[in-house]
């Protein structure tokens, strides 16, 4: 009989032995050597059931298929667009799943998305080769026009998200801003200069205190003080 | 960045409002450490906010220019390290860094800060070399005047090696200082649109149309000026400019004097 070493939702390093016997499985951020398994990187350690999952505390993002993102133009090439990701890879944008509207053979596709824009875009497949491939048609997709993009850890999303979306639609109702967060931990928000500035404080305090309980009360009396930076 | 996140940016900052808070003509947290380096005979490291450059100064014996038999030799060198920013490569000096170490060496020359006769050791044949070299360590925006202070600290800093008409003793340094008559301050003040604002971190910084560096004496006098980007400048606007950053310049003074 396999033996589990830690405990669920305990923080390991690099290296740290999980779980001993074949009874457990490495999921993502782990592997097995030997009976053992191991540690990939810094991280959460969730076990469910059999199976060991490691939930990093940062690190770059990797695209994942059906992930919404925020990238942008670098590229404009003959059957597409190229976008950076934030991550290792660039993604590519066919024609095709670019928009509904008809693009006529030989179109100046710059009209459309042009280098430097920022598109919402859904990734519709990524290859063992790591090819992301993107598509801009869909509720929601499209390119953001003004606003402000700022960066986050990746890995704080699911954070800054809140249950059901709970956190991003109580930063939105306290600043009237709009707000998209991408999973690839690029975040758009747009509204009065001063109300974008505390929307991108209470995202930062997000980012920082992640770890924290309690945390949906703690920004909410962020935004009613004015959300001031520290 | 998008031409649309530039309109909003300028938007944004003509109602005040700064990405980090700051009014437009205010400059982020300076903070000057001396001597990081033992090796180097001089050296600081600039902080404004996230941006950090550092510079060191070597002292070399050489021979002079043939045309200014008299004169010690100043030589500025800047390299942007890949480690500071995803922006920079490795490998020759690129446009930007050539450009920077020819302000930092424009000011410094320029207002005669270091009486270049006194680092002639005999004439025509043997002089003191001062090498300033710069590294950026990160990059936040407005390395130009970050660097040109970093330079500037480490001159105040620098003791002249041992010497004794041979060889340079770099093991024993001795209490002389440089000969620094004047302290050149350089301010760099940029435009987006048609608001004007100082010490941009990186993300404003993208969205600059033009910039104007204006170096000054602690008396007022302007002893050197660079101007980049591709939007010109009106005569009222230079004033303005000129205006701005000696105010300014006296606050970044104050710091240096501190040293």
């Amino acid at each position: 009989m396999g033996k589990l070493i830690v405990e669920n939702k305990t923080i390991v390093v690099p290296g740290e032995t999980l779980a001993e016997g074949m009874d457990y499985l490495p999921g993502n951020g782990t592997y097995r050597i030997g009976e053992k398994i191991l540690a990939e990187k810094l991280g959460l350690v969730n076990v469910d059931g059999r199976a060991l999952k490691l939930i990093p505390l940062a690190g770059r993002y990797s695209p994942k298929i059906n992930d919404t993102i925020i990238a942008k133009v670098i590229d404009v090439t003959l059957n597409g667009w190229r976008l950076e990701t934030n991550s290792a890879y660039t993604a590519m944008l066919p024609v095709k799943d670019a928009t509904a509207q008809y693009i006529a053979r030989g179109a100046n596709l710059t009209a459309f998305f042009d280098i430097g824009d920022h598109v919402v875009a859904k990734i519709t497949n990524v290859t063992s080769q790591k090819l992301v491939d993107v598509s801009t048609k869909g509720p929601g997709l499209r390119k953001l026009a003004g606003g402000r993009i700022i960066g986050v850890n990746p890995y704080k999303v699911p954070r800054i998200i809140g249950k059901q979306g709970s956190m991003v639609s109580m930063i939105k109702d306290a600043t009237n801003c709009k707000i998209t967060v991408g999973q690839n931990g690029f975040i758009w928000i747009d509204g009065e200069p001063k109300e974008i500035l505390r929307a991108v404080n209470a995202v930062r305090m997000i980012d920082e205190n992640s770890h924290m309980k309690g945390l949906t009360d703690k920004v909410k009396e962020f935004l009613q003080v004015g959300g001031e930076a520290k | 960045m998008s031409n649309d996140q530039k309109q909003h940016m300028i938007k944004s900052f003509k109602q005040g409002v700064r990405f980090d808070e700051r009014g437009l003509e205010d400059f982020r947290k300076l903070t000057i450490s001396c001597k990081p380096s033992k090796t180097a005979e001089g050296s600081a490291v600039v902080k404004l906010g996230d941006t950090e450059v550092i510079a060191g100064i070597k002292m070399m014996v050489g021979t002079p220019f043939p045309d200014r038999p008299e004169d010690g030799v100043i030589m500025v060198n800047a390299e942007f390290l890949p480690l500071a920013s995803p922006d920079f490569e490795s490998g020759p000096p690129g446009i930007d860094s050539i450009e920077l170490s020819r302000v930092v060496d424009r000011g410094i020359r320029e207002s005669h800060a270091m009486d270049l006769k006194k680092l002639c050791i005999k004439k025509g044949e043997k002089v003191w070399i001062v090498s300033i070299d710069i590294c950026t360590l990160n990059d936040d925006g407005n390395l130009l005047d970050a660097a040109a202070l970093a330079a500037l600290a480490a001159l105040k800093s620098t003791r002249f090696p041992g010497y004794d008409g041979e060889e340079v003793n770099y093991k024993e340094l001795t209490d002389d200082k440089l000969p620094l008559a004047q302290e050149p301050i350089p301010v760099t003040v940029y435009k987006a649109g048609d608001v004007f604002f100082v010490d941009p971190t990186k993300e404003e910084q993208k969205n600059v149309d033009a910039r104007l560096t204006i170096t000054s004496l602690g008396d007022g006098n302007l002893c050197a000026m660079q101007k980049g980007g591709e939007q010109p400048f009106t005569l009222d606007e230079i004033s303005k400019i000129v205006d701005l950053a000696t105010k300014r310049s006296k606050d970044l003074r104050k710091e240096i004097d501190k040293l």
